[in-house]
């Protein structure tokens, strides 16, 4: 068992809270305000613009959100305030 | 399904064996719809399979509601915190999914193409805010509902009073429609009464909650995801197969899309299909399935993935799912599983859309004489869901009717003419497909299990905000165990009997209304909940004023632009969008109206589409009330005394995963060091 450091625990789990937000908002907005350009390239026939709406952004959240539980639980871990 | 009958449902067994207990199920299902394949090849009829799917799926459902009677508090509201993070993403994934996420959006992607898409990023980029912001922390503070947190870290009822008001408003229309819903398909497939049909889903909907709360639903719920994920998948995935030779319709609808592009171009240029003409005088389809921008402009396009977002993490049907879990760890998992299982059905939706378009495209391209409409056209068209040249395609003269009095129409079926209802898309696949009916019937229990499903969530969030937050927290907190239990069970009855009521008179206002939902809750109740997370020092002052303004704003946006219209254009014309011959023809309307109040409908359909500030569509309310309800905590807070130490404490204490939940049963805090 780690010794407890709460206030590194929270300063560390704020980073990865605010580097989460930043991949989400850039596959929620940011990729899709440039559709018309990436749908001129094409990828399996889809023109990749319409690809990432309809998939590309939805794999990036499950995949970001299996990662994220795993480095939480490991930030908790090694600053001693896990379960 | 008989192995649940040896457990308890929800007991130490039947937890220890849970992968075995539903493998089993999962494999009696096929079993079972092997079984009725074979009935129909044996010829019995069609309107057999359809009682056979419905009667015996809600049997199963409600079997699992009964075994899972409970007579312990912390079972009854949170499933005695023992559900793992696998199975909890999948009863998340059908609590989630209403009737019309099954049923209408590959309907809605079919007729708004890539603008559509909205609804698919919005509908599942809300779990990341869930699994990061909220989830764990509620989890780790162990309330029993999301208003406990409101009063804990805001000091008291009155903040409890707010959530309670904000998660009312935004899940009474939400539960509506989807015991309308359940009315709905099963008076289709069984051949019986709307009214009837509600009342019979209403009894699915109880069995499957009452007895067994939050422990009950949480073992139907998986259940449910299994029937209707089968179900969306099996007849795309056919007919994947048997147009493209590979079962994943996920990649081979890209070539659907291609061919649907160049259909697009031959319709436009033989006169099948509305066209534009651009500067250039060049003429082209007008509005290609992938072109960007089309039906929203894009801040309407990003407004509304934001409020879809933020909305999701805010719901508290959602949220109180993540109360379930062992361990804050499991909690932050279980998101994550729940998106997975999600994203199953969001990323199959628009495969559905480009199959379909493609047949219709590809009906309408090679020239259809309108007396040789297909038979599946005219299965849809008797439920009034498709029409051609404004009538329902119901016989061929109807039809022939209906086009002769337009101009010019050369006969033959062209895009312009045709009217597909979003229910048709899903519901159609199978026929289209030339698929036995059994594969229909497997598509009504689909969606029956995904409005049951949303229906128990709802009616649950809630009675138990009803039950725990209005009877136990604020009028008796003396009441025992038992009292308490039966006050639970007689709300949730009579919440559910309302619902069901308001449904069977079939209000299109209410239904209309369940949008709203995801603008409320955003605005009412995601600034306060995430800053009572993240930032120390929100008081109870700044939540208070934060969650009245917030949410006031919304509601004000959302009812001032749809119900009154003409009076908040003209208070707010100066931040409208409309462009000047729009404003001339309102003055035209408006004199019109004066005069002769026949012509008032006229004039309100048309104020509605200039009631707006800068031109944000009133589904996305929540963009002004969202920021307002941030702003308003952010300096009330700074502006009045900081919260106690104690509370202070409680939000250290709920940011650390380890020590145990915060709040014990009997209302008593128990510290967090």
């Amino acid at each position: 068992m780690q010794p407890v450091n709460a206030e590194r625990h929270w300063s560390r789990t704020s980073r990865l809270m605010w580097l989460m937000m930043f991949l989400w908002a850039f596959f929620s907005f940011i990729i899709h305000w440039f559709v018309k350009d990436l749908n001129s390239i094409t990828v399996l026939g889809f023109p990749l613009g319409f690809y990432m709406a309809a998939q590309g952004s939805l794999i990036a959240f499950v995949v970001m959100l299996f990662i994220f539980a795993k480095r939480q639980d490991t930030i908790d871990r090694q600053e001693g305030v896990a379960e | 399904m008989a192995q649940a009958k040896e457990y308890t449902v929800g007991g130490n067994s039947f937890l220890a064996n849970l992968g075995k207990i539903y493998a089993l199920y999962t494999g009696g299902f096929f079993g079972f719809v092997a079984l009725l394949a074979v009935l129909e090849q044996m010829g019995v009829p069609n309107k057999f399979i359809g009682y056979g799917f419905v009667f015996l799926t809600i049997a199963v459902y409600a079997l699992i509601g009964v075994l899972s009677r409970t007579s312990e508090v912390g079972e009854y509201y949170v499933a005695g915190r023992s559900v793992p993070a696998f199975y909890n993403g999948m009863a998340t994934g059908a609590d989630w999914m209403s009737g019309a996420s099954f049923v209408g959006m590959a309907g809605t992607l079919f007729l708004l193409g890539y603008d559509g898409l909205a609804f698919v990023l919005g509908w599942t980029g809300g779990y990341v805010l869930v699994a990061v912001l909220i989830a764990p922390f509620l989890r780790k503070f162990g309330a029993y509902t999301v208003p406990d947190f409101f009063a804990a870290r805001y000091g008291g009822n009155f903040a409890r009073l707010l959530a309670v008001i904000v998660l009312i408003s935004c899940s009474f229309t939400y539960v509506t429609a989807q015991i309308y819903a359940t009315g709905i398909i099963a008076s289709r497939f069984l051949d019986i009464d709307f009214t009837v049909a509600v009342y019979v889903g209403l009894l699915g909907i109880l069995l499957c909650s009452m007895l067994g709360g939050m422990k009950a639903v949480t073992w139907t719920q998986v259940a449910q995801y299994i029937v209707l994920i089968v179900a969306y998948l099996l007849p795309v995935v056919i007919l994947s197969a048997k147009k493209y030779g590979i079962p994943i319709p996920q990649l081979t609808y890209g070539q659907a899309l291609q061919e649907i592009a160049d259909l697009e171009n031959q319709m436009a240029a033989k006169g099948l299909a509305a066209t534009v003409t651009d500067a250039a005088g060049k003429v082209s389809f007008a509005k290609p399935h992938i072109k960007p921008f089309t039906d929203y402009d894009p801040l309407n396009f990003f407004a509304l993935i934001f409020c879809l977002m933020v909305g999701t993490a805010s719901l508290p049907h959602i949220l109180m799912r993540y109360f379930t879990t062992p361990s804050v760890r499991e909690a932050r998992s279980s998101v994550a599983w729940s998106l997975l299982f999600i994203f199953l059905l969001y990323f199959t939706a628009p495969a559905y859309a480009a199959f379909s378009k493609l047949e219709v495209f590809t009906l309408i391209n090679k020239g259809t004489q309108l007396s040789d409409l297909p038979q599946w056209l005219y299965t849809y068209g008797k439920l009034g869901l498709v029409k051609v040249c404004g009538a329902n395609v119901d016989t061929v003269q109807n039809v022939l009717a209906a086009c002769q009095k337009i101009a010019n129409h050369p006969g033959i079926l062209r895009y312009q003419d045709l009217n597909i209802n979003t229910d048709v898309i899903v519901l159609s696949t199978p026929e289209i497909a030339g698929m036995p009916y059994v594969i229909a019937g497997l598509v009504a229990a689909g969606g029956l299990a995904a409005a049951l499903s949303t229906a128990d969530g709802l009616l649950l969030a809630i009675a138990n905000a009803l039950s725990h937050d209005v009877y136990y927290k604020m009028i008796s907190p003396n009441a025992s165990t038992k009292t308490r239990l039966v006050v639970a069970r007689i709300l949730l009855l009579i919440v559910a009997i309302v619902a069901a009521y308001t449904a069977s008179t079939k209000p299109a206002d209410i239904l209309s209304m369940v949008a709203w939902a995801f603008s409320l809750a955003a605005a009412g109740i995601f600034p306060a909940l995430a800053l009572g997370v993240w930032w120390k020092r929100a008081n109870s002052a700044g939540a208070v004023l934060g969650m009245i303004l917030g949410f006031g704003a919304c509601l004000y946006y959302l009812v001032g632009t749809r119900y009154y219209a003409p009076s908040f254009y003209e208070t707010w014309s100066w931040l409208s969008t409309a462009k000047p011959e729009a404003v001339a023809k309102y003055a035209e309307l408006k004199a019109a109206c004066a005069a002769d109040a026949t012509k008032c409908v006229a004039f309100d359909k048309h104020a509605q589409g200039m009631a707006n500030w800068w031109g944000v569509k009133n589904i996305s309310a929540a963009l002004f009330g969202l920021p307002l309800g941030f702003i308003t905590i952010f300096l009330v807070s700074l502006l009045t005394p900081a919260p106690s130490k104690e509370v202070q404490d409680l939000v250290d204490a709920t940011r650390r995963p380890s020590g145990g939940t915060l709040m014990q049963e009997k209302g008593a805090l128990a510290g967090g060091h």
